[in-house]
C-alpha cells in the first residue's frame, strides 16, 4: 500500500541540498530509471516531479494501487511499481509535488557551461538548485484535437479520463462517447468497460487511407509484442460497444456544457446526447523545457510534431541537458525506461564516476533492449497518423488557442496579414499567451500556418519560449535569494535591450 | 458524471466549493473531487467569461484553474484536497483585492 512511498521524499523544498550531480525533471518511467542509475554509481541525486507519488502519467498513483486497480488497469500498468520501488529505494533526493520553471546556465572562467540552475517552488516556496547535469523526462501530453466545442465543459482528453481513473478511481457515468484515433483510445475504451462504464460510442477517426499506407510496416509490427495485445483490446472494445469507423468530421455541441456530439461518417452526419466526450489523437513530445533552453528542435514528419535533437546518451545539443523518453520523440513507455537508464549512465559517464568504455559497456544491452521495444511504432505510428483535418482546423470558427479564445479563421486572416510565423503570431492575437504557453495550440497553430502559407511545418517553426515555463506568482519570485548567475542573466538581457547611451541620449 | 469505483473511498476529507461542502477521498486531486462531486466547471474564461472545466488532468492545459483558500489561478489537478480547504470558482480574470491599487 502507501508503504515505502515516503522513503526517499523530501519534505520541504528548504531541506533540499543546493547542488547536485544530476536533476532529473519528471517520475514517469525515464525519470524514475534515469535517477535511479545515476544514484548506483554515486552520484548525488534530485528528482523532482509535480505529483503526490512517482510513476508520472503512464504509471501514475502506481503506488498507491491495490488489486482492484490492478484488475481494472491491467498488467502493463502494474509493471510501473518495480521501476518506482526501485527509485525510491535507491539514495536519490526526491521532492514531490514540485513544479520545475527554469534552468540557466552557469559558466565556467573561459565562459563554457559548466552547471545550471533549476527554479522550482513548491507550497508556496522557490529555490534555485544547482546541477552538474539535467535530465528531463518532462514526457508527452496529448496532440491537441481542435474541433467545434472541444472547449465545453464536459470535454475532456481520454488521457485526463484515465489518469482519474488510475488516480482517484473515478469511472465517467452518463452517455460517454469516446472519438479519436490512436491506440490509447481502445485501451481506454476497454479499462473504462472493464471498470463498469457505459461507452455509447467510439467514434474511429482514423483515416482509411493510412491502413494501405501502414501495410508495409505490418510483418514488423506482427513480431512485436503490441500485436497480440493490439489485437485483443480491439476484439473486446469491438464485442462490447458501438464502435464507428471512417469518421471524417466531429463537433460538441451545447450551451455552457456538453449537451450533443455530432459526427459524419461514410458520407452521414448523425448525433447522440452525450454527457462526457473523451478526445484522443495521439500523444506528442512536451518540449516547453527544451525549447525555452534553446535546445535543437526538428520536425519529425511521421510523428507530426517537433522533437529535440538527442545523440546515443540522449544530450541534446546543450551541454549538461539530456532528455529521455517520449519528450525526445515517443516511442513508449518501455523504451522510456531504458532511454532514461542510458541517460542516467552517461551522466556518471560525464561525472566521472566510471569511465567510457565501462559506459559504453553497460549501454550495450539497453540498447538492445531499445530497439527492441521500438519494434513495431512505424506501424502504429502511419496507421494512427491523424487526419489533416482533424489538425487543421477547416471551420473559420473553431478555436485554436484556447486561453485566448482564438479561432482558426482569425489566424488564417493574420497570416494572410503578415504574420507568417507562430511568434508574429503571438503580437498580432496572442495566441500561445495564456497560461498553457502554447501546450494546447502550438502544433495546430504551425500546421495552420504551414498550410495557409503552403510550406512545411519545419519552415514555419514553433513558439520561442522563455522561462518561467510555468506561471509562478510574483510573490514566489521575490523571494527568491539572488544568485550570480541570476544577477549575470538579468544583466545580459538588460545590454541587450537597453544599450548604453553617452551623455546626449545616442547609442554608444 | 463521474463515481468512484467502491474500492477506492478510502479516508475521507470535506472541504467546500463556492461555501458548498464535498466529500472527497483523501489523494484526491481537487480537480478529481470536483469530477467525482458532480462538478464540470470550475471558473469562467477571462476573454468571454465562457465556462470551462478540467481537460488534460495532468497540469498542462490550465482549463481547471481555480481559487484556493483565497489564493487564485491555482491548477485544480496538481493540489491534492485538503480536509478544510475552500475552494472557488475562478470568475475571469484574477481581480486585485481593492486595497492592493490604493
Amino acid at each position: 500500500m502507501m508503504v515505502g512511498v515516503e522513503s526517499a521524499q523530501i519534505g520541504r523544498i528548504d531541506d533540499l541540498a543546493g547542488d547536485y550531480d544530476v536533476v532529473v525533471i519528471g517520475a514517469g518511467p525515464s525519470g524514475l530509471r534515469a535517477a535511479t542509475t545515476a544514484s548506483e554509481f554515486g552520484a548525488q541525486v534530485l528528482l523532482v516531479d509535480e505529483n503526490q507519488t512517482p510513476g508520472g502519467q503512464i504509471y501514475r498513483s502506481v503506488l498507491r494501487a491495490q488489486e482492484a486497480d490492478r484488475r481494472r488497469l491491467g498488467e502493463d500498468y502494474w509493471r510501473g511499481r518495480a521501476i518506482a520501488e526501485a527509485f525510491l529505494r535507491s539514495d536519490a533526493h526526491y521532492s514531490p509535488m514540485t513544479t520545475a520553471w527554469s534552468i540557466v546556465p552557469f559558466h565556467g572562467e573561459s565562459g563554457e557551461i559548466i552547471g545550471h540552475e533549476v527554479g522550482i517552488s513548491a507550497a508556496g516556496k522557490t529555490r534555485l538548485i544547482r546541477t552538474k547535469q539535467i535530465v528531463l523526462g518532462t514526457g508527452a501530453l496529448e496532440r491537441p484535437f481542435p474541433v467545434p466545442g472541444w472547449t465545453l465543459p464536459g470535454v475532456m482528453t481520454a488521457g485526463a479520463a484515465q489518469i482519474a481513473l488510475k488516480a482517484s478511481g473515478l469511472i465517467p457515468e452518463g452517455r460517454v462517447v469516446i472519438a479519436g484515433t490512436g491506440p490509447l483510445l481502445y485501451l481506454l475504451a476497454a479499462q473504462l468497460i472493464d471498470a463498469g462504464a457505459t461507452i455509447s460510442a467510439v467514434l474511429d477517426t482514423t483515416p482509411k487511407a493510412n491502413w494501405r499506407k501502414a501495410l508495409r510496416y505490418l510483418p514488423e509490427f506482427l513480431a512485436s509484442p503490441y500485436a497480440i495485445k493490439g489485437m485483443k483490446l480491439l476484439c473486446s472494445v469491438l464485442r462490447r460497444t458501438k464502435v464507428v469507423r471512417w469518421v471524417s468530421s466531429l463537433s460538441a455541441e451545447g450551451e455552457g456544457a456538453l449537451k450533443e456530439v455530432v459526427w459524419r461518417a461514410n458520407g452521414r452526419e448523425q448525433r447522440v446526447p452525450a454527457d462526457i466526450l473523451l478526445l484522443h489523437q495521439g500523444i506528442v513530445p512536451n518540449i516547453n523545457f527544451s525549447n525555452a533552453l534553446g535546445c535543437e528542435h526538428e520536425w519529425d514528419e511521421r510523428q507530426l510534431a517537433f522533437r529535440p535533437r538527442v545523440d546515443k546518451w540522449y544530450r541534446t545539443s546543450v551541454p549538461g541537458i539530456a532528455i529521455t523518453g517520449d519528450g525526445a520523440g515517443i516511442q513508449g513507455a518501455e523504451a522510456a525506461a531504458l532511454q532514461g537508464a542510458l541517460a542516467g549512465l552517461g551522466c556518471a559517464v560525464r561525472l566521472g564516476l566510471i569511465d567510457i568504455e565501462s559506459g559504453e559497456r553497460r549501454a550495450a544491452p539497453l540498447r538492445s533492449q531499445l530497439r527492441k521495444a521500438s519494434r513495431g511504432r512505424a506501424f502504429l505510428e502511419v496507421l494512427y497518423r491523424p487526419a489533416e483535418s482533424f489538425r487543421i482546423p477547416q471551420n473559420p470558427n473553431t478555436i485554436v488557442c484556447r486561453c485566448e479564445e482564438i479561432s482558426a479563421g482569425q489566424i488564417r486572416s493574420s497570416v494572410d496579414a503578415g504574420a507568417i510565423g507562430p511568434n508574429q503570431m503571438k503580437v498580432f492575437l496572442r495566441t500561445g499567451m495564456g497560461p498553457c504557453q502554447g501546450r494546447l495550440c502550438g502544433l495546430t497553430v504551425t500546421e495552420l500556418i504551414a498550410n495557409e502559407r503552403g510550406v512545411g511545418p519545419n519552415e514555419v517553426g514553433y513558439y520561442r519560449l522563455r522561462f518561467p515555463i510555468k506561471p509562478l506568482r510574483l510573490s514566489e519570485l521575490a523571494s527568491l535569494p539572488q544568485s550570480e548567475a541570476a544577477k549575470a542573466a538579468v544583466l545580459a538581457d538588460l545590454a541587450d535591450t537597453h544599450p548604453p547611451k553617452n551623455g546626449r541620449g545616442e547609442r554608444l | 458524471m463521474f463515481r468512484r469505483a467502491p474500492d477506492r473511498m478510502r479516508d475521507q476529507v470535506t472541504f467546500t466549493f463556492d461555501g458548498n461542502p464535498i466529500v472527497a477521498a483523501a489523494g484526491d486531486s481537487v480537480a478529481a473531487a470536483l469530477l467525482a462531486a458532480g462538478i464540470q466547471a470550475c471558473r469562467t474564461t477571462p476573454v468571454s467569461g465562457a465556462p470551462r472545466g478540467p481537460y488534460c488532468m495532468m497540469g498542462v492545459c490550465f482549463e481547471c484553474l481555480v481559487r484556493i483558500d483565497g489564493v487564485g489561478n491555482r491548477q485544480g489537478c496538481l493540489v491534492p484536497v485538503r480536509e478544510g480547504m475552500k475552494v472557488e470558482t475562478q470568475k475571469g480574470s484574477y481581480a486585485l483585492p481593492a486595497e492592493a491599487g490604493q
